[in-house]
């Protein structure tokens, strides 16, 4: 057995709770943005479309520059978040997280956009016809019948924001037990001589964390689709 | 009481239907493509008309002037061919959702009642998926009652069922007439017509062609359609 020095264990700890945080705030607006894109026509539509996806194809540098730009002390947004909510993005974990989640944002968005598209418009009418109000046809339809394909979502978005490196490293720099996540803590000990035992330790615990995502949301989809077809 | 003039383009095709529905059993008698389920989702207001009115018991339910009314305040029950069972809950979860979603109190009585005379008590734990289509079917027109309609519309109940489901479930359909809730029965089915319809209206290519009794439906419409 391996076992991990207590600076290791920091940066793993880190991740996950930056992950956690990336994908639980960024889940509602996920789900709002795949409901309009896939359930409602407008103006524009073409362009948030476009806007969500930016990071998917964006170097991972530029939109953290773009964030540390924004979001940094000076920032627009950043300072009227600074002063009204006392929320600070740079140099903080809140800041990685903010960058992981927007660079898992377009996985999140995309799952859950097709699984609302499956989603037979025919039973929400049925839900009409029988009293639902359009939030309520969303709530107790559409949401439950769209459920693996969030649970789907939810686990990329994690675990994009478990990986990312680039743009959490811009935006929020490289500092152990702050923003110093597996990724760059990986990075960092690569630097160095004798670093090569701990990166491969981090590098085992990256797969470790990575492979039980997978298989519990595989399960967790697999349940959530019996329940809504079977038994 | 159900008044409805209105009129609607799909594509090339043009709706413009003008009649009145009394109490009983109104059936919507015409061939298929014949614009019967467009006339009936606007009643039920899931399309809605380019010019017209749509009245229930003396409620504007629709009027180009300006009046829309959104369907989940129509208070009009709708069997679809199709069923459409909600696949995430239990049959007793479907049976009750209309009275929750219309926030109705719970009338044990009533749903008792209404479980009996469709014979579905016994699948009241089950999911849809486990059920055949004829119990689907049921439990469809089962879940339009309860929500105390003033109105129920059932478009081609019987359509996707085989000859043996038909039988099965035609007289469950009889026995709703004495529930007392004015029915829009919406078939392309000579027999069935002539026998459940109080009233029947004729559709063709989107208009009304003859409005009557059964006698109506001649002999030859049964041949060619039955």
């Amino acid at each position: 057995m391996f076992s991990l020095t207590p600076d290791e264990w920091t940066a793993v700890l880190l991740s996950l709770r930056i992950a956690a945080v990336a994908t639980v705030v960024a889940l509602p607006f996920g789900i709002a943005i795949a409901w309009l894109l896939a359930r409602k026509d407008f103006w524009g539509k073409a362009l948030v479309d476009g806007l969500v996806h930016l990071p998917l194809v964006l170097p991972p540098v530029v939109t953290g520059y773009l964030l540390l730009i924004w979001f940094g002390r000076r920032g627009v947004i950043g300072s009227f978040l600074a002063d009204t909510f006392g929320i600070v993005f740079s140099f903080r974990w809140t800041g990685a997280a903010l960058a992981c989640g927007v660079m898992g944002f377009p996985l999140l968005v995309r799952a859950i956009r097709l699984s609302i598209e499956a989603v037979d418009a025919k039973l929400e009418d049925a839900s009409r016809t029988l009293g639902a109000s359009p939030f309520r046809v969303f709530v107790t339809v559409t949401l439950p019948l769209a459920l693996p394909g969030i649970i789907a979502g939810m686990v990329l978005c994690f675990a994009k924001a478990l990986g990312e490196f680039g743009a959490t490293i811009t935006f929020v720099s490289n500092i152990p037990g702050e923003t110093q996540t597996i990724s760059a803590a990986i990075y960092t000990y690569l630097q160095v001589p004798g670093g090569d035992a701990p990166a491969a330790r981090l590098v085992i615990v990256a797969i470790i964390i990575s492979l039980i995502a997978l298989v519990s949301s595989e399960w967790l989809a697999r349940r959530a689709g019996t329940r809504l077809h079977g038994g | 009481m159900l008044i409805v003039d209105v009129e609607k383009r799909l594509g090339e095709f043009t709706v413009a239907a003008k009649f009145e529905a009394a109490d009983g059993v109104t059936a919507l008698f015409g061939p298929s493509g014949s614009g019967k389920t467009s006339i009936v989702n606007m009643v039920a207001g899931l399309v809605t008309p380019d010019r017209g009115r749509i009245l229930c018991n003396g409620t504007l339910l629709f009027d180009s002037a300006g009046v829309n009314l959104p369907p989940h305040r129509r208070h009009i029950g709708y069997v679809f061919q199709d069923g459409r069972l909600f696949p995430h809950m239990t049959v007793a979860q479907n049976l009750d959702y209309g009275r929750r979603m219309y926030r109705l109190t719970h009338d044990a009585a009533a749903q008792a009642r209404i479980v009996k005379v469709l014979d579905i008590g016994h699948l009241l734990a089950r999911r849809p998926g486990k059920l055949s289509g004829g119990e689907r079917q049921r439990v469809a027109i089962g879940r339009a009652l309860l929500l105390q309609p003033l109105l129920l519309l059932l478009d081609e109940p019987l359509a996707s069922l085989d000859a043996a489901r038909k039988r099965e479930i035609f007289p469950y359909l009889m026995r709703l007439r004495d529930e007392a809730v004015p029915m829009i029965y919406v078939s392309h089915h000579a027999a069935e017509v002539k026998r459940i319809a109080s009233t029947v209206v004729r559709i063709e290519d989107g208009r009304v062609i003859g409005v009557g009794g059964s006698e109506i439906i001649d002999t030859a419409d049964a041949d060619a359609l039955g």
